[in-house]
């Protein structure tokens, strides 16, 4: 089988012109290959190489504004006119949405407004099933060697992948993009009393083999944030400032994303309802959705229904500036596309993020740190503790406890919780260590209060 | 919509891409040309529908079709896999030899001709929701969407989603069995919002299983509508939750998470084999309170997590893991119980072809005991009443695990009070089961929602549990 762009933009032309022709008023296809490369190892031996490649295709038809969006990975002519007439079928089973429908094709991304983000790299298909293996070797040997308190280990994964997207609707656009990733991941395991493990794991992924940190660096890094909660504890319940490392302050900036969307605004179901254009945070906080970030993550040249990508400042010093939305969502609240449409093969577009982070401030964080009396740090968050339309937090959190400015002793087993409204409000430091390596992400930031609860 | 696949997977003898048992055969050989302990292939014909009520109307229609085999080498601890979409020979060649690259050569295991092994069966499904009559379903979704708009005029927005699948599975192992299993599943699900008095709140209620559209006889769809409102109203006045270490009393059925995620996943055999889990090395002492007994159990009709086979062909059981308290045994799959020497327990499952097996769980039941679940409750003097969750999470290594309540109450001299606000509550696997106190006769399964996530990958699991009393466990409320 071939994924080579052309070829499969004739295919998505000819789904999306063979809907038309079945009495589709909108088609959409949407085609997505992918070709991977995972090396997993455990001390030092191969315990997984898998290598495959793969395709499908995703189809949006709308007839009399009712929708169905099927999805297949037969992709021979035969099998295609079936799927498109069964595609057809199927969205008589739904019923009129007068909001349903695709951008005004005006609005479409031109052929100027393609810009090249910088996220494939030709050099990643070089890299083979041995050149893996020896990435993840060498991360785990090096998390071994930095610490003898290394006991054991939950390997180390490196994965290669390349893949491609088109899309090609009936309003116009045709448009591809292309990209590569590889990641290396490295899981030390360390013996803590009491028969307790400590497991840490330290990760770099890049858009370019070159810009990867080497599986040495990864491998220490790992190791030392592994041995680092030795001897972890409870804290007694209390009220204190938490300072969020970039790893559990992205959770809190993802979570945020949640109640942001344009589509959790028209069904009601986020706390920030009504709260456009007023202050839900510090002015220290500015979020950021640039899907034109060179090399980023979560770049995209358009956006899931072809409008060119732009970038958006959702919250401008504390100030909400308002939903992202789709071009549905935007019908919905009586506003345009803020061009955030995501869109898998499975599903219609919805609001999704591109790269979505807090912006870094102007403190290290060694000073932020440093200049806090008495704090709990959170490395790690865990669970699912957040009601979007209360705006509820409450989870479980592991980390350090911060004693005059310095790391007192490593605390697990407790939860942090506060209202996310006055958790945003709160914020009183951002550092400026802000990285791109996921595509939600966070510098270390402070909250002046919360409530820890331990024994 | 009538596809003729929905009944005859491609790969079947009426499929339009018949893999016969000598194909498989040749495959095997191929995958263990170069050596190696164990070779299997997985095909896999997935068909997968969906509609999505909101707003008064059937806003989106979904049906999607997967089709692959996977191709398997073990040498060792090592894994070659590769997979293909492309049923034809020469691809699925290509699969066997990039999956064969993993061993080392030499000394290659001799395959042994497969030959048909029947499972049982599990799913009590005449006729897949997939394949009922479209109007049927709508009909059970617009009920649903009547019964929560009906409960309160408080009720705003309501949105109700059916996910459907039909799963058809062949696998050829080295060791002779070709087994081929059709997986039926369905998820109905209700999300609320309600609004009062400038306040706002969500519920959500859903249920399903490996079951026919039996499964909504009498007012089922009425009873998921009215149960997400209810807890959108209940919850509207909630307080804030306390915060540290209290008496926790959890009632039947959804609060099964709190055993798959603290001792479930600690007790999966990949983890105990490489020695990274709390419960490694410890069969047979005692880990929880000697009034537990768990069972992970892929044998229950109609579960989410019930299989007749595991993704390795293997007949789907059930295993008791802790029988009053003292520890019994992991789940395996064909690896970890090779390298452990012992059986596999039927536990290997993965998401899809695209994706090599794991130790996972089916069903994971805490089974009942002997105390009235009202004198439970009766015998809290403060404490916290919950019965309904998001979600639960694990590290496996240090044991620690939470889970998010949805809907909990305040015990206050035994009686069940006041309604609080969502909240997280930590604990660790192997001292928490240490804390279960009392057992209620009251045992109930989850209804079918739940999915695991392991490894990247998503499987549909069944949990249960009668009301149980913890004695300290910390709750993540803002009341320090």
């Amino acid at each position: 089988m071939s994924d080579s762009t052309d070829q499969m933009m004739e295919t998505a032309e000819a789904v999306v012109a063979r809907a038309v022709d079945l009495g589709a008023h909108t088609a959409e296809a949407l085609v997505v290959t992918r070709r991977e490369l995972t090396a997993k190892i455990r001390l030092s031996k191969p315990e997984l190489v898998q290598q495959a490649s793969s395709r499908a295709l995703g189809l949006r038809v709308i007839r009399d504004q009712c929708t169905a969006v099927c999805h297949t990975a037969d992709l021979a002519p035969a099998a295609l006119e079936d799927f498109a007439a069964q595609a057809v079928a199927a969205a008589r089973l739904s019923e009129p949405d007068p909001d349903a429908g695709p951008p005004d094709p005006g609005s479409l991304a031109g052929p100027g407004e393609r810009p090249d983000l910088d996220i494939y790299d030709p050099a990643m298909s070089e890299v083979d099933a041995d050149r893996a293996l020896a990435l993840a070797v060498a991360g785990e040997q090096a998390a071994r060697d930095h610490d003898p308190r290394i006991t054991n280990s939950e390997g180390a994964t490196c994965s290669v992948g390349a893949g491609q997207r088109i899309l090609v609707t009936s309003g116009g656009f045709a448009g591809s993009y292309r990209g590569t990733y590889a990641s290396v991941v490295v899981e030390p395991v360390a013996d803590d009393a009491d028969g307790k493990k400590r497991n840490g794991q330290w990760w770099d992924g890049r858009r370019h083999l070159a810009h990867l940190a080497s599986p040495e660096d990864i491998g220490a890094e790992a190791a030392r944030r592994t041995v680092e909660q030795l001897g972890a504890r409870k804290v007694d319940t209390c009220e204190v400032p938490v300072i969020f490392s970039p790893e559990a302050g992205s959770q809190v900036i993802s979570t945020l994303f949640g109640v942001i969307s344009g589509g959790a605004a028209y069904r009601r179901s986020t706390y920030l309802v009504e709260r456009e254009n007023t202050a839900i945070a510090s002015p220290l906080v500015t979020v950021v959705d640039d899907p034109l970030l060179p090399g980023g993550p979560g770049s995209r040249p358009f956006d899931g229904e072809g409008l060119a990508s732009r970038k958006n400042v959702v919250v401008d010093r504390g100030t909400f500036t308002g939903f992202l939305c789709d071009t549905y969502a935007g019908r919905r609240l009586g506003r345009p596309s803020t061009r955030s449409a995501g869109r898998g093969i499975s599903g219609p577009p919805g609001v999704t993020s591109s790269n979505f982070y807090l912006l870094g401030g102007d403190v290290t964080p060694q000073a932020l740190v440093a200049d806090t009396d008495r704090a709990l740090y959170v490395t790690r968050l865990m669970g699912f503790g957040f009601n979007p339309v209360t705006g509820d937090f409450s989870k479980g959190a592991e980390g350090f406890w911060i004693e005059k400015g310095n790391r007192a002793y490593p605390v697990s087993e407790v939860t942090i919780s506060a209202n996310l409204d006055d958790l945003l409000q709160s914020v009183d430091a951002v550092a400026n260590d802000l990285d791109h390596r996921s595509s939600t992400a966070s510098p270390t930031f402070r909250v002046s209060n919360m409530t820890v609860a331990g024994t | 919509m009538s596809d003729p696949s929905y009944s005859a997977p491609a790969f079947s003898s009426r499929g339009e891409t018949e893999i016969s048992a000598e194909h498989c055969d040749r495959l095997v050989g191929e995958a263990l040309s170069r050596g190696g302990d164990y070779a299997d292939l997985f095909f896999e014909h997935s068909h997968s529908g969906s509609f999505t009520h909101e707003d008064g109307r059937v806003k989106n229609v979904g049906r999607g079709v997967s089709l692959g085999m996977g191709a398997r080498v073990v040498d060792g601890e090592a894994t070659g896999y590769a997979y293909t979409q492309d049923l034809d020979a020469a691809p699925m060649r290509e699969a066997a030899h990039t999956a064969a690259t993993i061993a080392a050569g030499g000394g290659a295991t001799e395959a042994v001709a497969v030959s048909e092994v029947a499972c049982p069966s599990y799913y009590p499904v005449q006729t897949p929701t997939l394949l009922a009559p479209d109007a049927d379903r709508l009909a059970l979704i617009r009920r649903a969407d009547a019964a929560a708009r009906a409960y309160d005029p408080a009720v705003t927005k309501v949105q109700v989603s059916l996910g459907e699948g039909l799963r058809h599975v062949m696998m050829a192992t080295s060791d002779g069995r070709l087994v081929t299993d059709s997986q039926p599943l369905f998820r109905f699900f209700v999300r609320v919002v309600a609004e009062k008095d400038g306040k706002r709140q969500t519920g959500s209620s859903g249920g399903g299983g490996r079951q026919g559209l039996a499964y909504f006889d009498g007012e089922r769809p009425e009873i998921i509508g009215r149960e997400a409102a209810r807890i959108a109203l209940a919850m509207m006045d909630a307080r804030e939750a306390p915060a540290g270490e209290m008496t926790v009393v959890l009632g039947p059925g959804d609060s099964g998470i709190l055993l798959h995620e603290a001792v479930g996943h600690g007790l999966e055999a990949d983890f105990n084999r490489k020695g990274t889990s709390n419960y490694s090395g410890r069969v047979g002492e005692p880990v929880a309170s000697a009034l537990c007994t768990v069972v992970d159990d892929a044998t229950q009709p109609g579960a989410r997590g019930s299989v007749n086979t595991d993704d390795e062909g293997l007949d789907g059981r059930r295993t008791v893991l802790i029988e009053e308290g003292i520890l019994k045994g992991y789940m395996h799959d064909r690896l970890s119980a090779r390298l452990m020497g012992t059986d596999p327990t039927g536990n290997g499952r993965r998401e899809d072809f695209t994706v090599t097996p794991y130790p996972r769980m089916t069903n994971t039941f805490l089974l009942a005991g002997q105390r009235d679940p009202e004198e439970i409750i009766r015998s809290v003097d403060r404490g916290i009443y919950a019965c309904r969750f998001s979600g639960g999470q694990v590290n496996i290594s240090n044991g620690d695990f939470v889970f998010s309540l949805t809907e909990s109450y305040l015990i206050d001299h035994g009686k069940i009070t006041t309604p609080l606000r969502g909240v997280n509550l930590i604990g660790n696997g192997p001292d928490v089961l240490t804390r279960v106190s009392m057992v209620g006769t009251d045992f109930a399964a989850a209804d079918g929602i739940w999915t695991c996530g392991k490894e990247g990958q998503s499987v549909p699991v069944g949990v249960g549990t009668p009301t149980i009393k913890l004695d300290g466990i910390t709750v993540g409320g803002t009341q320090a």
